[in-house]
C-alpha cells in the first residue's frame, strides 16, 4: 500500500463546514526528505489541510485517506499524529516566555523517571539540540529573553526532540528578518540531510523558490499543481498565476502625474529613551516625509522601525523622547494618539488583530471607532449617519463580507486589513503611517492594498511604509529610508535602491 | 424548522437568562404552592430586585472594560448607614442627604478609578481592599446603637412607596394600567421602527412570524406584570428609579459616544488607545459611574429597610456580579447589556426570594447562589465557543 518514494500521501481529502466545502478532493503527496512548499491565497485550503495531517480535524470529520510511511493513518488527535511523527509549528510560536529555553524544549514531554524531572539531562541534551539547529546561545536563557529568530528554532528544536519524521512550519518566516531567514533555511536544507522532510507553507515565493524541492499550489480547496522544481527553475509570475487564477502582471501598480509637495512631516535629532527596556531606541533620528510621497522604512526585526511610529503617534508606550518633531513646520507635541489623530495623522499597526482591532466587534464599529466625534449629534451618535459611512468606506476599500455587520474576527487576514485601512480613512488623514501592510496577506489582496495607497497618494496623502519584504519596498516607495538598532543608517531615491543596497545599510 | 433553530442557536445567549427566569419562577411556584406568584410576592420580590438591579447595571459597564468590582456590598451598606447618620443623628432633610451620598459615591469611584487606571493596580486588589474597608468602616458607623433607624418619611417612600394611584377601576390602580398601556405601545412602536431601519439597511432581521411572536409574548408578559401590579399597590418608587437607571445606562452604552468607547476597551484595550482612546479617563468614568450606583443603591436598600444595620449590604456584590453575568456580560470582557444585567438579577432576587419563602437557612442560599454563578460563566464559555465554531 501506497509509493515507497513518498513518506505522505493525502488521497481524494474533502472537508466541509456549514455552507463551505473547505476542501474538495485534495491530492497532497510529500517524497521523503525533501521540502516541500505549499502555496496558495488565504482561504485556499492549506491551513484546514494541514489541521486534517495534524489530528486538530479528527478522522471521520473529512473524507480521504491519509498514508504516512506507507500505512494508512486515522489520526483522532493532535497527539496521534506526534506519534507517528508529524510535528507542526504555527506562525504564533507556542513558546513560553517565563521558561528557559531547556525547559521550553521538552515542555510536554519532560525528561526523568516518573513525574520526577531529570534537570541535568535535560539541560545536556537541550544543549545537544542546540548544536543540531546552529544556536549559539545558553540554554537557560529566558525565551523571553531571545529574539524571534531564535524562538522559531527553539520551536524546531522542540519539534525534533520529539523525533519529528514530518515537520511542517505554517509561515515560518512571516516575522524574521533576512539574516533569521537565511539561518533558518540553512538549518532546514540541514535537517533534509539528517532525514527530516518538511512541509512549508509561506506567503513569500521568492523564499519558496530559493528553497522548495517541490512546490503544490492549492486553489479554491482544489490542488491546482504539483511541480518538482528540482527538474526545471520555477518562476515567481508562475506561482502567481496558478495561486490566483490569472496573470497579475505588475503586482507593484505604478503611480503616475503625482505631484510631490512640501515635506508635511518631519523629525529632527529624535531620541527616544524606553524606561522599562532600560535603554534608547530611537537614536538623533532625521526623518522628513513629502506631500504625496511613499517613504519606505525598511530595516531587520528590531531595528526600531515600529517603536518610531509609535513614539510619533501619541508616545503610548511611555517613552522620553527629545528632538522636535514637525507637522507642516509647526513643532508638535503629541502626549496621546487622540492629539496625533487631530493633527491628521493615521497609523495602521503592524499587528492587526493585537492592536489594530476590535475583533469582536463588527466592520460597522471597526470602522467608525476612531472618528466617532464627526458622527455625534449632541451626546448621541447618529446612527444613520454611521451606517452611511461604514458602508461608504467598505466599498471604497473593497471589503468582501456579507455586511457592515460581520464580526472582524471572522473575515481573512486581508479583510482585517482593508477593515483598518477603512477606519483610518475615515478619520481623513493627511499621513498615513502603514506598519507591515501586507504581513500575511496573499497576492490579490495585497495588490488591492498598494493600489489603495496609490489612490490615497494621488489625494495627496502622504504615507509612511514600514516593511521587512524589500520587494514591497523597492516597488512601492519614492524614497527608502533604512533603519538599523534604533538609528537612521541611509536613505535612498527609489530609483538608486537596490536591495543589496539596503541590506547592506541594514546591517550597518 | 431548521431555520428556527439556527435561528435559537444564534441567540442561545440571550434566550438564556429568560429560560433561566422561567425555570425559577416555575419551580418556587410548585414548591411553595404558588405563594412565589401571588400578587404580593410579586411586588415584594421588585422592590428586592431594585438595589441589585443598579448595582448589576454598573456591574456590567465595569466587567464590559474587564474589571471587577468586589466592594459594592459594604460600600452600599456603609454609605447607607452614613444616609442614615446624616438623616438622624444630624437631622440633615433626605434630599441633601441623599445628594451627599452620592457625592461621596463618586469620590470613591474617583479614588478606585485613579487606582486601577492611572497608577496600575489590578480592580480585584483595589476593591478586594475596598470590601475588607468598607465593611469595618460599616461597623464604625453602626457601632454606638448597632442599628440606626430612619424615621424621615420621606426617604422611606423610595424603598416602600409607590406612585399615586389616581383610583381605581374594577380593582385596579388607574396610573398603573395607563403607564402599562402606553409603555407596551411605545416598545411595540420602537420594536416596529427599529427592524424597518434594519430592513432599509439590508441587515439580516428575524422572520416575520418569528419577530410577531415575541412581540405578543413580550406584551402579554408585561400586561401580566401590570395586571399583578395594578391588583396591589400598583408601581413602586423602586420601579421608577430602576426603570431611569437602566433607560439611562442602556442608551449610554448603545448611542453615545463613551458607550462606544467602553465596549471598545473590553474588546481590545490596545487597539483602543490606538484609535485615539483614553483608556485612563474611561476607566476612571466607569467607576465613578459603579460607585455613583452603589451609593443609590445603599440608600434603596436603607430606605427599604428603613434603617441601616451592621449587616447591611452583605453578599450584594455577588448577586450584582453573578446577575451581570447570567444576563450575559463575557468573564474575558467586552461583551455585555444593562438590560441582561437586570434580568439576570431578577434571576438572583427570585431565588433569594423564593428560597426566604421556602424558609431555607442562609447556609443553603449562599451554596446555591455560588453555584449559579458558576454554571453562568460555564454557560458563558460554552457558548461563545459553539458561536466560534459555527
Amino acid at each position: 500500500m501506497g509509493n515507497i518514494d513518498y513518506i505522505l500521501e493525502m488521497d481524494n481529502i474533502v472537508k466541509e463546514f456549514p455552507g463551505v466545502k473547505a476542501l474538495d478532493g485534495v491530492t497532497f503527496k510529500v517524497k521523503r526528505g525533501e521540502i516541500h512548499c505549499l502555496v496558495g491565497e488565504n482561504g485556499a485550503g492549506k491551513s484546514t489541510l494541514m489541521k486534517i495531517l495534524s489530528g486538530v480535524y479528527p478522522a471521520g470529520t473529512f473524507s480521504g485517506k491519509i498514508i504516512l510511511d506507507s500505512t494508512e493513518q486515522h489520526f483522532n488527535k493532535i497527539s496521534d499524529s506526534e506519534r507517528a511523527g508529524i510535528a507542526i509549528i504555527y506562525q504564533e510560536l507556542a513558546l513560553i516566555p517565563e521558561l528557559t529555553i531547556y525547559e521550553n524544549i521538552f515542555f510536554g514531554h519532560e525528561l526523568g523517571k516518573g513525574q520526577f524531572i531529570d534537570w541535568n539531562e535535560t539541560i545536556v541534551q537541550a544543549k545537544e539540540m542546540l548544536k543540531r539547529i546552529h544556536v549559539n546561545i545558553n540554554p537557560e536563557t529566558k525565551i523571553k529573553d531571545v529574539g524571534v529568530g531564535v524562538q522559531q528554532l527553539v520551536e524546531i528544536g522542540k519539534a525534533l526532540s520529539k523525533n519529528v519524521k514530518l515537520l511542517i512550519l505554517d509561515e515560518p518566516t512571516a516575522a524574521l528578518s533576512e539574516v533569521d531567514c537565511d539561518n533558518l533555511f540553512q538549518i532546514l536544507r540541514g535537517l533534509k540531510e539528517q532525514g527530516v522532510t518538511c512541509i512549508m507553507i509561506s506567503h513569500k515565493l521568492r523564499e519558496v523558490i530559493s528553497i522548495a524541492d517541490s512546490i503544490t499550489v492549492l486553489r479554491d480547496g482544489k490542488t491546482i499543481i504539483s511541480i518538482d522544481a528540482t527538474e526545471r527553475k520555477v518562476g515567481e509570475s508562475e506561482i502567481i498565476k496558478y495561486m490566483v487564477g490569472r496573470e497579475i502582471k505588475d503586482i507593484y501598480p505604478k503611480r503616475k502625474g503625482i505631484k510631490v509637495g512640501d515635506v508635511c512631516f518631519e523629525l529632527k535629532n529624535w531620541t527616544a529613551f524606553d524606561p522599562n527596556k532600560g535603554r534608547k531606541i530611537l537614536r538623533n533620528i532625521d526623518f522628513y516625509v513629502r506631500q504625496g510621497e511613499v517613504v519606505g522604512i525598511a530595516g531587520l526585526m528590531g531595528a526600531g522601525r515600529t517603536e518610531m511610529a509609535l513614539s510619533i503617534f501619541g508616545n503610548t508606550k511611555h517613552y522620553d523622547t527629545k528632538g522636535a518633531l514637525y507637522v507642516n513646520g509647526v513643532k508638535r507635541t503629541f502626549n496621546s494618539p487622540e492629539r496625533a489623530i487631530a493633527e491628521k495623522i493615521a497609523y495602521v499597526t503592524e499587528d492587526r488583530k493585537g492592536n489594530g482591532l476590535i475583533l469582536i466587534q463588527d466592520i460597522k464599529f471597526n470602522t467608525t471607532l476612531a472618528n466617532l466625534k464627526q458622527l455625534l449629534k449632541g451626546f448621541f451618535i447618529n446612527e444613520h449617519e454611521e451606517v452611511h459611512v461604514a458602508k461608504k468606506f467598505f466599498d471604497e476599500v473593497g471589503i468582501r463580507a456579507q455586511s457592515i455587520e460581520q464580526s472582524v474576527g471572522t473575515l481573512s487576514g486581508g479583510n482585517q486589513q482593508k477593515v483598518s485601512l477603512a477606519k483610518w480613512l475615515f478619520s481623513a488623514p493627511k499621513l498615513l503611517i502603514l506598519d507591515e501592510p501586507t504581513r500575511g496577506i496573499d497576492v490579490g489582496a495585497k495588490f488591492e492594498i498598494y493600489t489603495i495607497m496609490n489612490e490615497l497618494v494621488k489625494r495627496g496623502v502622504s504615507i509612511i511604509m514600514i516593511s521587512s519584504e524589500l520587494p514591497e519596498i523597492l516597488g512601492m516607495s519614492d524614497r527608502i529610508y533604512v533603519m538599523s538598532d534604533g538609528t537612521m543608517t541611509g536613505v535612498l531615491d527609489a530609483k538608486d535602491a537596490t536591495e543589496e543596497k539596503i541590506m547592506e545599510m541594514a546591517t550597518a | 424548522m431548521d431555520e428556527l433553530s439556527k435561528l435559537f442557536r444564534k441567540n442561545i445567549r440571550d434566550y438564556g437568562m429568560f429560560i433561566a427566569l422561567a425555570v425559577i419562577f416555575i419551580l418556587f411556584t410548585a414548591l411553595t404552592g404558588g405563594t412565589f406568584i401571588s400578587p404580593n410576592n410579586i411586588s415584594n420580590l421588585i422592590n428586592q430586585t431594585g438595589y441589585i438591579a443598579v448595582l448589576a447595571a454598573g456591574m456590567t459597564l465595569v466587567i464590559i472594560i474587564r474589571h471587577i468590582d468586589l466592594s459594592v456590598g459594604f460600600l452600599s451598606g456603609f454609605l447607607g448607614a452614613i444616609a442614615a447618620i446624616l438623616i438622624t443623628n444630624y437631622n440633615i432633610p433626605a434630599i441633601p442627604a441623599i445628594i451627599i451620598v452620592l457625592a461621596f459615591g463618586a469620590l470613591i469611584g474617583l479614588i478606585f478609578g485613579f487606582l486601577v487606571a492611572k497608577v496600575g493596580i489590578p480592580s480585584f486588589v483595589v476593591t478586594l481592599a475596598g470590601m475588607i474597608s468598607f465593611h469595618g468602616l460599616l461597623l464604625f458607623a453602626t457601632q454606638s446603637g448597632g442599628t440606626i433607624n430612619i424615621t424621615d418619611h420621606f426617604f422611606n417612600q423610595i424603598g416602600n412607596g409607590f406612585i399615586p394611584s389616581f383610583g381605581r377601576i374594577a380593582g385596579l390602580t388607574v396610573s398603573t394600567l395607563v403607564i402599562g398601556l402606553v409603555g407596551i405601545l411605545l416598545f411595540i412602536y420602537f420594536q416596529i421602527k427599529e427592524r424597518n431601519t434594519k430592513k432599509r439597511y439590508n441587515f439580516e432581521v428575524s422572520p416575520a412570524a418569528f419577530f410577531l411572536a415575541k412581540l405578543v409574548f413580550i406584551s402579554a408578559m408585561i400586561t401580566a406584570l401590570i395586571l399583578v401590579l395594578a391588583v396591589n399597590s400598583g408601581i413602586s418608587w423602586t420601579l421608577v428609579i430602576v426603570a431611569l437607571v437602566i433607560f439611562v445606562f442602556s442608551t449610554l452604552l448603545n448611542k453615545t459616544a463613551l458607550g462606544r468607547h467602553i465596549y471598545g476597551i473590553g474588546g481590545n484595550p490596545e487597539a483602543a488607545e490606538l484609535s485615539g482612546i483614553s483608556v485612563v479617563k474611561v476607566t476612571i468614568y466607569v467607576f465613578v459611574i459603579m460607585e455613583v450606583l452603589t451609593a443609590l443603591a445603599g440608600i434603596l436598600f436603607a430606605s427599604r429597610m428603613q434603617s441601616a444595620s451592621p449587616t447591611g449590604g452583605t453578599g450584594f456584590e455577588l448577586l450584582a456580579i453573578a446577575g451581570a453575568f447570567i444576563g450575559g456580560c463575557s468573564a474575558s470582557g467586552g461583551v455585555g447589556k444593562v438590560t441582561g444585567s437586570l434580568i439576570g438579577a431578577l434571576v438572583m432576587a427570585s431565588l433569594t426570594n423564593g428560597m426566604d419563602l421556602m424558609g431555607l437557612g442562609s447556609s443553603v442560599q449562599y451554596m446555591i447562589q455560588g453555584l449559579i454563578l458558576v454554571l453562568a460563566v460555564v454557560f458563558d464559555i460554552m457558548t461563545r465557543k459553539s458561536r466560534l465554531n459555527s
